[in-house]
């Protein structure tokens, strides 16, 4: 591992306090921030329009794995819980889910960031810290597995309006 | 533009090489494919080899040149490129050869992939691997590759009712292709049984749902189709040779259970072929995690989005139906030495298509297809091919 040290501090502003950015020409929020707009249809006019955003830290598990065989300097951690969690501001993190057994994380579990320490490159390497996500509440629904939802209606088909 | 046709094929055993050095075995698959094509090595103008990540597994960056010189070419001064592009490497180095063919640069390139993953210990090598994936938003956050293709599979059975054992039955199928295969890593059949109660790596997704670390190496010749036949009794044609790429990070992507740079690089293969993807009768399809062989079969277009489960589970793509996946046995029991994939790919789409794959050999094949993946979709390569004679 042994990550160079400037390459981990610069980035501390963004995993430490969850700093993106939004683009003043479309609004779109991007975490982490970027300097090009991908959501602009004229990419250039975006260069230099984007203004700093906090991201608030809330969100809902998209999807999770529980990580049996671990990266790197995670070994102390296994099984750890992975999710994708999805902002109400629009961006996507990925982060472990802790303070809740593996069992009873879902899809759609309402989670919230909390700073914690993510990993260290052995006894006298540098210390990441960064976000990590605890549930804040129950999932909102879930099905259970196994159960195949209806499929899409045929094209030209009426009269089944989506809930 | 002019056509482009495979005129040889060659491949190291894959697995375990312990002793053997990646210079060997690329000297190996190469003269392999020279003999093959009945060129002579001073025919050779260019020489493209996919590989991963030999500054990080070996310490030697410049690799291309290397294994030139070894293959005794060094004095020729034939033009020698690494192409890198995860684990997509291979292919995306197939796409440089035939870029170099068709516009009429060169009349006869070798297309090389290799790489040596067991050199290293398995936690060295995951590293490097895993970081074919995000190193700064993903990787230190503790996203590894198969948590990652995890979340595809979570997802994907949340949103499509997609079980644990269909996904399963990719490496079941595999396993049963590998012990037909004397290049394989891995002979060994496996039940479903077998690939349910293994081990977890990331759940859903257990140790035989994952490609091993694989040493190998694997080659092609190209040249130009109008002379084709003067090299090869049984020329195939390239029909198409496409890459598209998305974001790096698998949490930048509006859906996870589409590779949208499989879609566009199937689409845009299929169209420039005029063909539909029921024409395809044999596909290596990338199941470095079996279920990225299963949102690969929607992506391309063989079956509908959501429904890839049940249509493998009742045997369409294994026997079935009109297209046979993963003959050779794929990444799952082949083997994954990572820049070598995408050529082996091809080597048994053209053993194939010649009517020489032995055992596997799925009868009339005409059409065939390839398809490779680097990271989460960062890449996505696609390859078709086909029988001219």
């Amino acid at each position: 591992m042994a990550t160079s040290i400037a390459r981990y501090w610069r980035e501390t502003p963004r995993r430490y306090n969850l700093g993106g950015n939004r683009c003043q020409n479309c609004r779109t929020v991007y975490f982490p921030p970027r300097s090009v707009c991908p959501s602009c249809s004229v990419h250039r006019q975006s260069l230099g329009k984007f203004e700093p955003f906090q991201l608030s830290g809330e969100g809902e598990v998209h999807s999770f794995t529980v990580v049996h065989d671990p990266a790197e300097g995670f070994d102390m951690q296994v099984p750890y819980v992975l999710a994708l969690v999805r902002t109400p501001e629009g961006p996507t993190l990925t982060g472990q889910v802790v303070d809740v057994a593996p069992e009873e994380v879902r899809i759609g579990l309402p989670v919230r960031a909390t700073f914690r320490k993510l990993r260290e490159e052995g006894p006298a390497g540098v210390i990441h810290y960064g976000y990590k996500f605890t549930p804040t509440g129950a999932p909102a629904s879930v099905r259970p597995a196994g159960v195949r939802p209806d499929p899409p209606p045929a094209p030209g088909a009426t009269g089944t309006a989506r809930a | 533009m002019r056509d482009v046709a495979v005129l040889g094929i060659g491949m190291t055993r894959f697995g375990e090489l312990w002793d053997r050095s990646f210079r060997e075995i690329g000297i190996e698959a190469g003269f392999q494919a020279l003999v093959d094509a009945r060129l002579s090595s001073k025919d050779l103008q260019a020489f493209y080899l996919g590989n991963m990540a030999s500054g990080s597994l070996l310490e030697q960056e410049h690799i291309a040149p290397l294994v030139i010189d070894y293959a005794g070419l060094g004095g020729h001064h034939v033009a020698a490129v690494r192409v890198e592009a995860g684990g997509a490497s291979g292919a995306v180095a197939l796409h440089q050869g035939y870029l170099a063919v068709a516009s009429g640069l060169y009349d006869f390139v070798v297309v090389g992939g290799a790489e040596k993953l067991t050199d290293v210990p398995d936690a060295v090598a995951n590293r490097i691997t895993g970081s074919t994936a995000d190193q700064e938003w993903e990787s230190v956050f503790g996203a590894t590759l198969p948590g990652l293709w995890a979340m595809v599979a979570r997802r994907h059975m949340h949103d499509f009712g997609t079980l644990r054992e269909e996904f399963a039955r990719v490496s079941v199928h595999a396993h049963a292709q590998g012990a037909k295969n004397p290049n394989a890593h891995y002979r060994n059949r496996l039940t479903l049984e077998q690939v349910l109660g293994a081990g977890p790596v990331a759940e859903p997704l257990g140790v035989f749902d994952c490609a091993p670390l694989s040493d190998g190496a694997a080659a092609v010749v190209l040249g130009p189709l109008e002379t084709a036949r003067k090299y090869t009794d049984t020329p195939i044609r390239v029909a198409a040779s496409q890459v598209a790429c998305d974001t790096m990070a698998l949490q930048h992507r509006r859906e996870i259970t589409t590779l949208q740079s499989t879609v566009i690089a199937g689409r845009s293969a299929f169209d420039r072929a005029r063909i539909a993807p029921a024409a395809i009768q044999v596909a290596e399809i990338d199941d470095a995690y079996s279920i990225g062989a299963l949102v690969a079969l929607e992506d391309l277009g063989f079956v509908e989005k959501g429904r890839s489960g049940p249509a493998f589970a009742t045997g369409q793509f294994t026997g079935s139906g009109p297209t046979f996946v993963n003959p050779s046995g794929g990444l799952k029991a082949q083997g994954r030495p990572f820049g070598a994939v995408g050529v082996a790919q091809v080597v048994e789409i053209v053993r194939q298509l010649r009517g020489e794959a032995g055992e596997r050999q799925i009868a009339g094949a005409r059409w065939g297809l390839a398809h490779n993946v680097g990271g989460t979709g960062a890449t996505s390569v696609v390859h078709l091919f086909e029988r001219t004679a």
